[in-house]
């Protein structure tokens, strides 16, 4: 959990969590864009477990879980693939987003042991809420693993303080009823949730849930500290898809999807550009193999 | 016999509530309204004088009189739900949750439909409370099932196609809850069998156990004792609750009828319990259909009722626990079940209840000719004309190549 806490802390504000749907459309790209989302500054990497069945997710995740699902993509695969991107470079946390089932067939123990064996750092499971949680949750802290909590603006005041007092990383905040996907408006007690959840925990909160413009991110900062941007991202996946198919195509690919985010997020401003207090230097890449 | 579930909604290890954190409220409003409404003698009567009123319960227990003299074993007795206003047992739960609806001042309902019967039924219900209804059903369902779709537009209610995953009935369930999830401040979700995330699995069996609460008191009257056995049909489970939960403390062997479809050892089935690992579906820990990774795999059987890749997390439980003996019926045994109740009672039954009356006949065989069984007749067959005859045809026409 110490990379975890050293990347995300209260005193990166404003943290971006990118989440991509891994194997999407290969293991390839997600390496790729891994690594680019890294040198972009992001301070953790939320890689999503496709499933046949996301309750949690919009339409865009769903396609990408259908795309990555057609090509053999696996919780086990997934997770062994950190190890391949450690290889490669990327230095920043990994958390691993996967519904329930498919870590109950992986099996809990099972999972502990390929996060220790190939360098992962969290753990999100949408589909499982807090009072299910507990012997996970007890796992993962022996194991140094965080298991990461979502809140939401319907989360009762005495569920929010439990969830406050026994989290660990960061606390996942939910900034809208529904699913994952862009949309234009938070839910418009967003702040008031947000000031709640301040008060009922130390740990750092980032927002999550249709974060997809710097408009957002700019209304949002003096209320949490970081955000969490997932299917405005794999939108744009989702838009190359013969170009990240073909080997010839994929780095500029990639490096195009960043100018877009850079953009839409702002990045380059000084929104999304304070990066004080780092626990390493993320902004250049390191040297890759060409593949 | 314990009351399950726990306080934290599990059978034994199964069910309890695993859903997105934004609908851990709502379920928690939802329990404490349940609760509220259960105590409420007002509400209870209400719940019944509807079911009487406007469903025409008390449904009759019926002795086969032929058909048990065609199979020569044990006596046959139908509890038969088939005469319920919409033709099955679903409208049984339709209307206690509609009612909870109106209690809870929630004026939209939601529903997932499969075949369209608990769609027709959710969609009766609001159109006679005054309730708005949309109703999620898979795209390939919504090809199948032309007829179901015009009934529940007839009655008032929006019909949404579901693009996403399989176009199935898994999938509209996804899709409801995924509308609720967005919509929960002002929507009831009316979830239509005994599965999903606690309390739905034991609010829907505390709408449905009127009909073995009945059949045991009419089963009294009748012969004046108690079935040796029961059989049921189970997709989700539903009617096979309502039925079984008033014998659970009785000694009478309870049976439950899982789709075999093409064979168990086909790829073509729902037979859950006896190929299915545990996992999670739609909120609740159970037995499914999964590939070795957990990836929910799409059933099948003929009869649209019973293809679901999961089971109400109870059923999981009475298996475990060997209260409840749970059987094959292939898609072939239940047909010929179906026909045999034609031309020997007169009644069509539904695919779905062909399953638990092909169930009985086996088990009819092995028993004496004072020994009984009670048949759970979930639904009746209209629905299911142009499979049966589709299904005929191209039996006629491999015949006749052969």
């Amino acid at each position: 959990m110490k990379r975890l806490n050293n990347y995300v802390n209260k005193n990166n504000k404003m943290l971006f969590i990118p989440f991509i749907t891994v194997g999407d459309p290969n293991t390839e790209t997600t390496i790729e864009l891994a690594l680019e989302l890294q040198a972009m500054g992001a301070h953790a990497l939320e890689l999503g477990i496709p499933y046949s069945d996301p309750l949690a997710d919009g339409p865009v995740i769903q396609r990408a879980s259908i795309r990555s699902l057609d090509k053999g993509m696996t919780l086990a695969k997934a997770m062994k693939l950190v190890e391949v991107l450690r290889d490669r470079g990327l230095e920043i946390p990994v958390i691993i987003f996967t519904y329930y089932n498919l870590l109950l067939q992986l099996t809990e123990e099972k999972f502990v042991e390929y996060a220790k064996a190939y360098d992962i750092d969290g753990l999100l499971v949408p589909d499982l809420p807090f009072e299910e949680s507990i012997s996970l949750r007890d796992m993962c802290a022996n194991n140094g693993i965080a298991l990461i909590s979502l809140v939401a603006p319907t989360t009762s005041a005495t569920r929010l303080q439990e969830i406050g007092k026994a989290s660990h990383g960061f606390l996942y905040c939910v900034s809208s009823l529904g699913v994952t996907g862009v949309r234009q408006d938070f839910h418009p007690d967003v702040y008031s949730f947000l000031h709640h959840v301040r008060k009922e925990s130390s740990l750092p909160i980032a927002v999550g849930f249709g974060v997809s413009s710097a408009k957002q991110i700019i209304a949002l900062q003096d209320h949490c500290d970081g955000f969490i941007v997932g299917s405005a991202i794999i939108k744009e996946v989702e838009q190359r898809l013969s170009l990240l198919e073909d080997e010839e195509t994929r780095c500029q690919a990639v490096r195009d999807i960043r100018k877009v985010l850079e953009k839409n997020l702002d990045y380059n401003d000084e929104v999304l550009g304070n990066h004080e207090g780092t626990a390493q230097n993320t902004q250049t890449l390191p040297t890759r193999e060409t593949s | 016999m314990i009351q399950q579930p726990n306080t934290m909604g599990r059978y034994g290890e199964f069910g309890g509530k695993f859903v997105p954190e934004t609908l851990m409220y709502a379920l928690e409003e939802l329990e404490s309204a349940l609760n509220d409404a259960m105590e409420d003698d007002t509400f209870i009567k209400d719940y019944h004088q509807t079911l009487k009123d406007y469903s025409g319960r008390p449904t009759p227990v019926t002795f086969a009189k032929q058909l048990t003299e065609e199979i020569g074993g044990a006596q046959i007795y139908l509890k038969r739900e088939d005469l319920n206003h919409t033709g099955a047992h679903k409208i049984n739960n339709a209307i206690g949750q509609g009612l909870l609806a109106l209690r809870m001042g929630k004026q939209k309902i939601v529903a997932e439909t499969g075949a369209g019967q608990h769609g027709v039924a959710a969609a009766t219900v609001a159109a006679y409370l005054g309730l708005s209804c949309k109703v999620f059903m898979g795209k390939k369902d919504v090809e199948r099932q032309s007829l179901n779709v015009f009934r529940m537009k007839l009655l008032g209610a929006e019909v949404i196609p579901v693009e996403s995953g399989s176009q199935t009935l898994k999938d509209a369930t996804n899709e409801a809850l995924r509308y609720w999830v967005t919509n929960v401040e002002d929507t009831f979700y009316l979830i239509g069998s005994v599965v999903g995330p606690h309390p739905y699995p034991m609010l829907v069996r505390n709408f449905q156990r009127i009909i073995g609460d009945e059949a045991r008191e009419q089963f009294k009257e009748l012969t004046g004792g108690l079935p040796d056995a029961i059989t049921a049909c189970v997709g989700g489970g539903s009617n096979a609750i309502g039925m079984f939960y008033a014998f659970l403390d009785d000694d009478v062997r309870l049976y439950g009828a899982e789709a075999a479809g093409k064979g168990v050892e086909t790829a073509h089935h729902a037979a859950t319990l006896k190929k299915g690992r545990k996992g999670v579906i739609h909120g609740s820990l159970t037995y499914l259909i999964q590939d070795d990774d957990g990836q929910i795999q799409e059933p099948y059987s003929i009869s649209a009722g019973l293809d679901y890749p999961g089971i109400g997390p109870e059923h999981a439980y009475l298996s475990d626990t060997g209260r409840v003996k749970y059987e094959s019926v292939t898609d072939e045994q239940a047909l010929l079940a179906l026909k045999q109740l034609c031309e020997k009672e007169g009644i069509l039954p539904a695919l779905e209840s062909a399953h638990a009356l092909a169930l009985a006949t086996r088990l009819a065989k092995t028993l004496t000719k004072d020994q009984s069984i009670l048949v759970c007749l979930s639904g009746r067959g209209d629905k299911d004309v142009h499979t049966i005859m589709r299904t005929m045809e191209e039996e006629n026409t491999n015949e006749a190549t052969k």
